[in-house]
């Protein structure tokens, strides 16, 4: 029996899905801990709010915005993950003498780590606006966080997909997620750019891509709708998904040709 | 008796691993460091939050907490270090070999002890060379790393208390989780008079505020809350030695 790709992608879709809800950490570890660094810091940093040129008065409101990328790098770790062991247990070789496509496997393993991430942002927003939150840009713009939401998902989920498919190691994908984690604190995450005394830390975070992701996503919370956050967001969103999935593509290839 | 060449054993192994494996050793130095960079470099214009109040500046500030915070987790990852020789098979090997079992915690706690001594050196030279201001003498700098010294037993204690029950790598987020948050649910960011609402009532009964406040006491030559902030340490490191050793006493029991 063949199916055509697009079953071959719902399959392979709920199966990651299902196999991500059967590991309860896989699904709490992500949705619990952003919203603890969130609560740490939202009562810890409230005191900043104070300063002049803070753009709001809640730090719940402008912290909101981290939970949303943090979540994402979760998921890539996940997906890394899940692939590799993939890799490493031989289900890929044995999906490789199947009619199934490779890409299926690929857009299938992301389709999960996509409605994970759609799950994840639900749950963020909701908390924020049970904290009191308001959301700035109103219905819309949460339509925009959940679609932001998906392109970070996909950009994250295929660099952690690129990883796995090129080191076929579980280890390797974890490795990585330090580096992750340095360019989320070395960014405008717990104040505004502007707002960052020392010249170096300012312009390392000007540098950054991640900045420009928060940023898009708190202009949403707390400022409304603008252009320029929300084009430099979405744009280096869309650019990191390109090149991960055309990277991520190149890998499977090579590692199909060699199983 | 033999309680110490087992610990010096034990520690030597211990310490072996770790400074011959970068894999070990680099992520216990790299995120103190990583944290003192984002946050003393990052939120340093909080120093000008109205009420602030320390007089020698936010990399100072900051200082203190990455000091405990580096004792702490320098535990915790000796702790994973555990759950690794229980998972290989070693920790039973040697509990059949040590003639005193007792001598195999203070080896790991030793252990864990010279691994922070190592880091934390490292972090002053940065800290110093950043350009960070010290208004303490001599006796109050020994009392900060001294504070630093008993959190750091306090935490592998801890978390030899958890390898030794669940005797698996897969315990670490249970190790290294409590420990997160007693760190961060106390005044990281600011001092405890600025927190609000319900940080400051969680941070006002949390052990690690007293310990936390009296290192920026000692690191600012103004000494405050010092017999609470060692009293709470040692009481940490009391109960959680007797932790230890009932989890040794399972770890032997499971065999």
């Amino acid at each position: 029996m063949s199916y055509a790709f697009g079953e071959q992608v719902l399959l392979l879709a709920r199966r990651s899905l299902v196999r991500t809800l059967r590991q309860p950490a896989n699904v709490v570890f992500p949705l619990v801990f952003p919203l603890l660094l969130l609560a740490v810091n939202s009562g810890g940093l409230d005191s900043a709010t104070r300063l002049p040129g803070f753009p709001t008065e809640s730090f719940v409101a402008f912290a909101l915005a981290v939970p949303f990328i943090q979540g994402a790098l979760f998921a890539t770790m996940n997906a890394g993950t899940d692939l590799a062991r993939d890799i490493q247990t031989g289900f890929l070789n044995r999906l490789a003498l199947t009619p199934m496509r490779g890409i299926a496997l690929l857009a299938g393993q992301l389709g999960g780590v996509v409605a994970m991430g759609i799950v994840q942002a639900v749950v963020y927003l909701a908390v924020g606006l049970l904290a009191g939150v308001e959301i700035a840009s109103g219905g819309l713009g949460v339509l925009a966080l959940l679609g932001f939401t998906v392109v970070v998902s996909l950009g994250f989920g295929a660099l952690g997909a690129f990883v796995a498919l090129r080191t076929g190691s579980g280890e390797a994908v974890q490795g990585v997620f330090p580096l992750f984690f340095v360019f989320l604190f070395i960014s405008s995450i717990n104040l505004p750019r502007n707002l960052i005394e020392m010249d170096w830390f300012r312009a390392l975070a000007t540098a950054n891509p991640v900045s420009y992701l928060i940023e898009c996503v708190r202009s949403l919370i707390i400022s409304g709708w603008d252009a320029e956050a929300l084009a430099l967001g979405f744009g280096i969103a869309a650019t990191i998904a390109v090149a991960a999935l055309a990277l991520a593509g190149v890998a499977l290839r090579s590692r199909l040709e060699r199983s | 008796m033999m309680r110490l060449p087992v610990a010096r054993a034990v520690a030597w192994r211990t310490l072996h691993n770790v400074f011959t494996n970068p894999s070990l050793f680099i992520p216990s130095l790299v995120f103190p460091l990583f944290f003192f960079v984002a946050f003393a470099g990052g939120l340093s214009r909080v120093e000008q939050v109205p009420g602030f109040g320390f007089p020698q500046g936010y990399t100072a500030f900051q200082f203190v907490f990455v000091l405990l915070q580096s004792a702490a987790f320098g535990g915790v990852f000796t702790g994973f270090g555990i759950a690794r020789d229980f998972e290989s098979g070693f920790a039973r090997r040697l509990l059949l070999a040590a003639p005193n079992r007792t001598g195999v915690v203070v080896g790991y706690a030793l252990a864990a002890l010279v691994r922070w001594l190592v880091t934390i050196a490292i972090v002053t030279g940065v800290a110093l060379i950043a350009g960070m201001q010290v208004g303490g003498d001599g006796v109050d700098l020994l009392g900060l790393y001294t504070l630093g010294l008993l959190v750091n037993v306090a935490a592998v204690l801890w978390a030899a208390g958890i390898a030794m029950r669940l005797r698996t790598m897969q315990a670490g987020p249970v190790m290294q989780m409590p420990v997160f948050l007693a760190l961060f649910f106390a005044p990281v960011y600011v001092p405890l008079s600025l927190l609000g609402g319900w940080i400051h009532a969680v941070a006002t009964v949390n052990p690690v505020t007293r310990v936390l406040e009296a290192g920026r006491g000692f690191i600012a030559g103004e000494p405050t809350e010092v017999a609470a902030a060692f009293g709470s340490a040692l009481a940490m490191g009391l109960l959680l030695a007797l932790w230890a050793l009932r989890g040794l006493r399972r770890a032997e029991a499971a065999g």
